[in-house]
């Protein structure tokens, strides 16, 4: 039988001799590959670390992009309550519908009678979209670099409550200064 | 008669330890150096937890072994409704017994004198008396055949798999797996003519005896210094026998699913698994045994060292087998470790690739080696 004619392609492989020869090549990625693992060997054997990947849930990667904006944050007024009015705002652009509040009545804030008694995000549904921040007209949440700790057996410990998002107590924030200037009208501190 | 028992049950059950301990240990190795050749920390998340304490014995996932085994017990023991059961059922162990039984020739140490061994037992080493064993279960003048006659029943296992599974994959694997390994056989074959020649025998004893010299006065004559070419060819030989990547063309999963055993499930799959990582174990240690200089560190015979310019240093009875003992267990690590190097490096093969590898190129450079060992061996008897 003719045998079926091999197609020749105008990018065929050209190999040298040396190439050819296969047991060089061979030796060669095997100095290649041994050499990692010597020098990564080397590392362990050291007490340093021999490996770019993270023990993940115990450790993080030290390299998240400045721009990485991986979990949500309720910003907080000086004395700690959230900046959040439950206007439900955030709740209502959510694309992935994760996000949910309930609202309570506070008659001895004045201000802002209106405060969220839960404010709980879903992580094994959020997309990540970041229309949450831009939504809300308090700039009470916010996102940060930083991940939440996901890993999880079950899917129900996936929800971030308030009191996690309201653990981000920052030193310096550029929109709101820590502690707050005086109000340049009343004289009280804001 | 009896002290011969007493001297041959105890070397069995060390060479069965060694063999269980290295199949086990090997599955952990090469996860360990996958993950490290390739920048990955590897698995690291079955622990031992010591009851009623919160401590966890993580050992750099040393236990995942265990949690391999374990999940292999437990399985539903899966088997296909159309198939020959009684096959079926021998096929893994078709595999399994001659990969344990080819060790028995195996010599992982030198000469034992108990007698001398025991000396701080007075009545022990008298009813040992002056008996020496060589340290070997099985010391059969024909061992080098022996080895490769075990060797060639594992082709029953895999075509037996592979026929009784009455699976296309498990067919084509077979038929690929019993071709493999008769080519890859001979060319084993063809390689150690060479050594035979050198040595003039076929006893592995003798063998490492042989390599316990010197040749051009300071190197040791070890088989990969007297026989370079034949090592490399052996070696690539052997780990097409034992049908691991570049040569896993019977199992090769993108192709085949799991080639020959496709259809097993639980432990039988199990002993497929275990019988390939010992088999590692058994290649490393026939290399050793054939090309490395066997139980004996470089320049060292039963009596302790000989350097070159004939500087003896002589070794109590007891270090020497002790040293006997450890250098070969690091030996047969050390070769396993470069076997798992090979496997991690190199992409497997095409299947007319595999075949042409075998009678295109290695086999003619085998009867090259043999024809140049010939006349060197001739020119220096004559």
């Amino acid at each position: 039988m003719k045998p079926y004619p091999r197609k020749q392609y105008w990018n065929e492989p050209t190999m040298s001799w040396w190439e050819r020869a296969y047991l060089p090549e061979i030796m060669r990625g095997l100095f290649i590959t041994g050499g990692v693992f010597l020098r990564n060997m080397g590392r362990w054997v050291t007490l340093r670390k021999g490996a770019l990947t993270t023990y993940y849930p115990e450790e993080t990667r030290a390299d998240y992009a400045e721009g990485n904006r991986g979990k949500h944050v309720l910003t907080q007024r000086p004395d700690g309550r959230p900046q959040c009015i439950a206007c439900n705002l955030c709740a209502t652009v959510c694309p992935a519908k994760v996000i949910e509040i309930e609202a309570a009545f506070d008659p001895d804030d004045v201000a802002h009678p209106k405060y969220p008694v839960r404010f709980e995000i879903d992580y094994s549904r959020c997309i990540f979209c970041g229309l949450c921040v831009e939504a809300c007209p308090e700039d009470a949440i916010r996102m940060v670099k930083e991940v939440p700790n996901l890993p999880t057996a079950d899917r129900w410990s996936l929800w971030l409550t308030r009191e996690e998002l309201l653990t981000w107590s920052p030193r310096s924030d550029v929109a709101k200064p820590y502690p707050p200037k005086a109000d340049p009208l009343t004289k009280e501190p804001a | 008669m009896m002290q011969d028992l007493v001297v041959y049950l105890v070397f069995i059950a060390y060479a069965v330890a060694v063999l269980l301990l290295f199949g086990t240990v090997l599955t952990w190795v090469e996860r360990k150096q996958a993950a490290i050749m390739a920048d990955r920390i590897g698995a690291n998340r079955a622990y031992l937890r010591i009851p009623f304490t919160g401590i966890k014995l993580i050992w750099w996932g040393l236990f995942h072994g265990l949690a391999d085994g374990l999940k292999m017990m437990l399985k539903e023991d899966f088997s296909p409704n159309a198939y020959d059961r009684f096959a079926y059922a021998l096929a893994p162990w078709a595999v399994f017994t001659p990969v344990l039984l080819a060790f028995a020739v195996i010599p992982f140490g030198g000469l034992l004198v108990p007698g001398k061994l025991l000396s701080a037992l007075p009545a022990l080493s008298a009813w040992f008396g002056e008996r020496a064993y060589p340290m070997q279960i099985a010391r059969i003048d024909a061992g080098l055949l022996v080895v490769f006659a075990f060797g060639g029943l594992t082709i029953i296992g895999a075509m037996l798999a592979g026929w009784s599974s009455s699976n296309k994959f498990s067919l084509l694997g077979a038929l690929r797996a019993g071709s493999q390994m008769i080519s890859y056989e001979l060319i084993m074959g063809a390689t150690v003519i060479g050594l035979i020649l050198i040595y003039g025998t076929v006893d592995l004893t003798a063998m490492v005896r042989a390599q316990s010299g010197v040749v051009l006065g300071v190197l040791p004559a070890w088989g990969v210094v007297l026989q370079p070419f034949a090592a490399t060819l052996f070696l690539t030989a052997a780990i097409a026998e034992n049908k691991r990547i570049p040569f896993d063309l019977p199992e090769a999963e993108s192709e085949l699913i799991a080639g020959f055993y496709t259809e097993y499930s639980a432990m039988k799959m199990g002993l497929f698994m275990f019988a390939e990582f010992i088999e590692i174990a058994i290649v490393a240690a026939l290399f050793t045994t054939l090309f490395l200089g066997g139980y004996n560190l470089p320049f060292m015979t039963d009596e302790g060292f000989v350097l070159p310019g004939n500087h003896v240093a002589p070794l109590a009875h007891g270090v020497v087998v002790a040293i006997q003992l450890v250098t070969f267990l690091a030996k047969v690590l050390l070769m396993s470790s470069f076997q798992i190097l090979i496997r991690w490096t190199l992409p497997r093969f095409r299947w007319d690739q595999l075949l042409t590898f075998a009678w295109k190129f290695m086999f003619p450079l085998a009867m090259v080696n043999l024809v140049v060992t010939v006349l060197v061996v001739w020119a220096l008897h004559a």
